[in-house]
């Protein structure tokens, strides 16, 4: 096998590994992939330096591949491929995001138009606009986070709703415009987690109108 | 090499290489599927070439359709063709200047352009300096995104008099559109104004007059506006509409902000067209009755300058006076009420002529009544309709475009192969960047998934397109004389732009004339 990218490299071992003994773990261990990124020096194959800190970056590769982890193992090929290829946002705007302190993570779970959950530990302060993005999640900030959009509506699912600063005016104006409106609509970017927040599910509306296969099968 | 790859992504040609391995390995836990059935991998549909498209206009609709065609089919190379030098449409153009935080979308556009898989050419006029069918043979797919160039007109007498302007014409002159860069409206001909229309764009003109002059000088308002605007006389605007405040466009943003301005304050309307109880209404009505119910924080005595809006007017004529013939003085309106099977509080209330009429002064008055798409010459030829009454290219509510004789039968209407739409020539002329976002994701997706099902494309009834795209019709451009801007040409416009605006203290001074701009290029 001639893999020559680094990055491919890296997932597929792990992949393929966990492919070739199945009996005895259908999974990657965690110890495997902890091994896996502080070896690798260059994790983002592309990306520029404006992220600089290791830390960061193989923390967060860590937060992906748990994450990935808790998919079903026939599905971590595909979550490895179906990753966007095409980055939303100008990188600048994802070094909003720190490492939460051990023992100060919060959870948060983004359930995106597909139903699928995405649980991430996060650190108190950080807005959802920028974890999603952080993340790779498929929610647009048009406005950059300035609160003059409604591309970031989110739906409160879980009982955090009534523990969360009210909305400003600003906000409430834009939400005022976003498709889907729900009595627990928030903008991402006004979002910031907290403490009480710990455990906050959201879920991103579906955006677009959902083409249906009936209306291909015409054509 | 700008696509950022910030996950655990492996590339097409590595996982293929990995498949087969797998396989030869006769390895039961993961299968072909596991890779095959991903959502975002529609790549080589039916060809080893790129999938071509050619996306007519630079403005937020063609970026978006742009940048999710780019994610969602692999290997799709996109042609944005612009007339003007500079991109970005109605966000360069239309977007007031008091609002930057609603062009940060341009650092998306941006992102998106810097692919290598992303051509922009702009100076070329597709349609009027090259003919657009010369585009058809090179490419699999054209998306029609030019927007909306025409506003509409009241068709009263007296609309021609000087003092009389165009909504769009004014947005245009203060934002910097060559077509407007010689406007100079006659802000300085009297103290009442009257808009009508009660749009964002009717309010956006409302508070660029009456918003200090200074308050905008640190934005990327030209300075010939500035100009203007600091010898303007208008102490009074008044928006007028045809039917109440619960059928007004105009979004609450753009009302608080005029409540909000010093020293402008509002002139009450009157309650009684709002309901006894407010708080049954829907939430977005019944949040925008509140800002107009409370008025503005200046308060008339000390204010100098005042707005309303005035409701159930419609405009009859635009008169001049005795003593200054062909300039406008005052304006007719007829009264309107609700029609009696009408709820005045529904959002679709109908109005309709009480015959009595009333008449304000003005002299100056600008009409807020919507803008317009036209056609394109040249989309006859590509089988593309035009709706005019509409002034929209039909098309099915995911941009696919249908023709009235392209279907199946003798009477059914059908898809015309590889012909796409977005924004607002698509929809109509309404809605925020948002909702042109959502529009241009369903747009896009239809193209991908129409791409990946193999519905008939540009010339798949005959060899197929030549995969060249603009390659292909540079020979045609290079044979008009054309000179087109590729997107480096534009970052040295920007670059010059920004230069500008910092010798006087802004973020940017646009050019406001297409030589200027090529000036900055080929001198």
């Amino acid at each position: 096998m001639s893999i020559t990218h680094p990055s491919c490299r890296i997932v597929l071992s792990a992949i393929s590994r966990s492919a070739r003994s199945p009996s005895s773990s259908s999974r990657v261990s965690l110890s495997q992939l902890r091994h896996i990124h502080t070896r690798s020096s260059n994790w983002y194959p592309n990306r520029a330096s404006s992220i600089n800190s290791q830390r960061w970056k193989s923390w967060r590769a860590l937060q992906i591949y748990e994450h990935a982890q808790k998919l079903p193992s026939a599905t971590f090929a595909a979550f490895a491929r179906s990753r966007r290829r095409f980055s939303s946002t100008p990188i600048s705007r994802h070094g909003h995001l720190t490492p939460p302190k051990p023992g100060e993570e919060l959870s948060v779970t983004f359930v995106d138009k597909e139903g699928q959950s995405h649980s991430f530990q996060v650190a108190d302060g950080d807005n959802l606009l920028d974890i999603a993005q952080a993340y790779d999640l498929e929610m647009e900030g048009a406005c950059g986070g300035s609160c003059a959009c409604s591309t970031c509506h989110v739906i409160v699912t879980s009982d955090h709703y009534d523990l969360m600063p009210e909305p400003d005016d600003d906000e409430n104006d834009m939400l005022d415009l976003a498709f889907g409106l729900t009595e627990t609509s928030r903008l991402g970017c006004q979002v910031k987690m907290a403490k009480e927040l710990d455990g906050l599910v959201v879920k991103l509306p579906s955006m677009t109108r959902n083409l249906q296969a009936s209306d291909f099968e015409s054509k | 090499m700008q696509l950022f790859r910030r996950t655990p992504y492996v590339c097409p040609g590595c996982s293929r290489k990995l498949v087969s391995s797998l396989r030869r390995r006769n390895l039961s836990k993961v299968t072909f599927n596991d890779f095959r059935n991903t959502p975002r991998s529609f790549s080589h549909a039916r060809t080893k070439r790129p999938f071509r498209l050619a996306i007519i206009g630079s403005g937020p609709a063609g970026f978006y359709t742009a940048y999710r065609v780019m994610q969602k089919v692999q290997d799709a190379v996109v042609d944005m063709y612009e007339h003007l030098p500079v991109p970005y449409g109605l966000v360069r153009f239309g977007v007031a200047p008091d609002h930057p935080e609603v062009k940060n979308c341009q650092e998306k556009f941006e992102e998106v352009a810097s692919s290598p898989r992303f051509k922009f050419i702009g100076n070329v006029d597709v349609g009027h300096d090259i003919p657009l069918p010369s585009l058809k043979p090179h490419y699999d797919a054209i998306l029609f995104a030019y927007g909306a160039s025409k506003d509409k007109k009241l068709k009263i007498p007296g609309e021609d008099l000087e003092g009389v302007y165009s909504a769009r014409a004014f947005v245009g002159w203060y934002n910097g559109l060559p077509e407007y860069a010689n406007l100079d409206p006659l802000l300085g001909a009297g103290e009442e104004v009257v808009v009508i229309g009660q749009g964002n764009v009717a309010l956006d003109v409302a508070r660029i007059l009456l918003t200090g002059v200074d308050a905008l000088r640190k934005t990327d308002i030209t300075e010939r506006a500035l100009e203007t605007l600091a010898r303007s006389k208008v102490k009074s605007v008044k928006v007028v509409g045809r039917r109440g405040p619960m059928q007004a466009a105009f979004t609450i943003k753009e009302a608080r902000e005029l409540m909000n301005l010093p020293s402008v304050s509002f002139e009450a309307t009157d309650s009684s067209l709002f309901p006894a109880d407010i708080t049954k209404l829907p939430r977005v009505q019944k949040r925008l009755t509140q800002v107009l119910t409370k008025g503005s924080a200046a308060s008339a005595s000390t204010a100098s300058k005042s707005w309303d809006l005035s409701f159930l007017l419609s405009p009859k004529s635009f008169n001049d006076s005795p003593s200054n013939l062909g300039s406008l003085s005052s304006i007719e309106f007829e009264k309107t009420e609700f029609t009696p099977d009408s709820d005045p509080f529904d959002r679709n209330a109908k109005v309709t002529s009480t015959g009595r009429t009333t008449t304000f002064p003005a002299s100056l008055a600008f009409r807020s009544v919507g803008y317009k798409s036209s056609s394109i010459p040249g989309l006859a030829e590509l089988d593309v309709p035009f709706d005019e009454r509409m002034g929209i290219i039909p098309n099915d509510p995911y941009g696919r475009v249908m023709n009235p004789q392209s279907g199946p039968g003798a009477l059914t209407a059908g898809p015309v192969p590889g012909m796409y739409c977005a924004g607002w020539v698509k929809r109509g002329p309404t809605g925020v960047i948002a909702s042109t976002m959502d529009d241009a994701f369903a747009s896009a997706d239809a193209i991908a998934r129409d791409w990946k099902q193999q519905v008939p494309f540009l010339n798949s009834d005959n060899s197929g397109s030549t995969g060249m795209g603009w390659d292909g019709v540079k020979e045609e451009a290079k044979k008009r004389g054309l000179r087109p801007v590729s997107w480096e040409d534009w970052k040295m416009i920007d670059k010059a732009e920004k230069e500008r605006g910092n010798a006087v203290g802004k973020e940017r001074e646009k050019f406001t004339n297409v030589s200027e701009m090529l000036k900055v290029l080929d001198s």
